[in-house]
């Protein structure tokens, strides 16, 4: 079972550990990406998210899809939000069950990473001075304690 | 030469100040010309070297070919997650 989705609701994590969640699965990993006060040193009040919905749609498709293959009997659920959020609020959101720990982590892994690779979305953070600014991770400053 | 639309969001959509420009390019063309096309357009300074290119919402590498009615996008360093 894989769903992938692009919206602009709130995420409810809840709902997605349910939807993967069966009989045969023992081991859910659910991974949630949320807004932080601090980027590259710069307090930050709200991300804007945008995307090229259509094609970010496709490709988080192909990601989970992908991952998907790598483990007999995953079952995949994953939401990206766009709009304005504020702080604490779910950006993405990664549910993935198994029989077993191991494929439900290593896959819950995998996509995270290949969705910031490859999923066309991007973000302008707001900080408190009233400035904003796309976040282009190619050029990012690289903190040592960055997560 | 003919011309082709292209997609810009983000901070390209920005700089070029439009959702998408139209280029003429070469018949054939390839992604590679229709990124020449865009750095010659007011704003196509800010494109990196090997700027992202999507042809019907996948990414493709310079030597692809386009036509019109394909779905092109220049797609900016992404920050999803």
């Amino acid at each position: 079972m894989i769903r992938t989705a692009i919206t602009t609701s709130p995420i409810d994590a809840a709902a997605l550990l349910a939807e993967v969640t069966t009989d045969a699965t023992g081991a859910t990993a659910l991974f949630l990406g949320t807004v932080r006060e601090v980027n590259d040193g710069r307090a930050v009040t709200g991300i804007e998210y945008s995307a090229y919905t259509a094609m970010a749609g496709e490709e988080l498709q192909r990601i989970a899809k992908e991952a998907s293959e790598r483990f007999d009997g995953l079952r995949i659920a994953v939401e990206h939000r766009v709009g304005t959020l504020a702080l604490r609020e779910i950006s993405v959101a990664i549910a993935v069950a198994h029989a077993r720990r191991a494929p439900a982590l290593e896959t819950s892994r995998t996509i995270i990473e290949a969705l910031k690779q490859r999923v066309p979305i991007w973000k302008r953070e707001s900080y408190v001075d009233g400035d904003r600014q796309w976040v282009d991770p190619t050029t990012a400053h690289v903190s040592a304690t960055a997560p | 030469m003919h011309q082709l639309q292209v997609l810009l969001f983000a901070s390209y959509a920005e700089a070029f100040g439009a959702s998408s420009v139209t280029v003429a390019v070469p018949d054939p063309a390839t992604v590679a010309d229709v990124v020449g096309a865009l750095r010659r357009l007011p704003g196509g300074d800010v494109l990196p070297d090997a700027p992202l290119v999507a042809v019907d919402r996948r990414y493709a590498p310079g030597v692809v070919h386009v036509r019109a009615g394909q779905e092109i996008a220049l797609i900016p360093p992404v920050a999803g997650g």
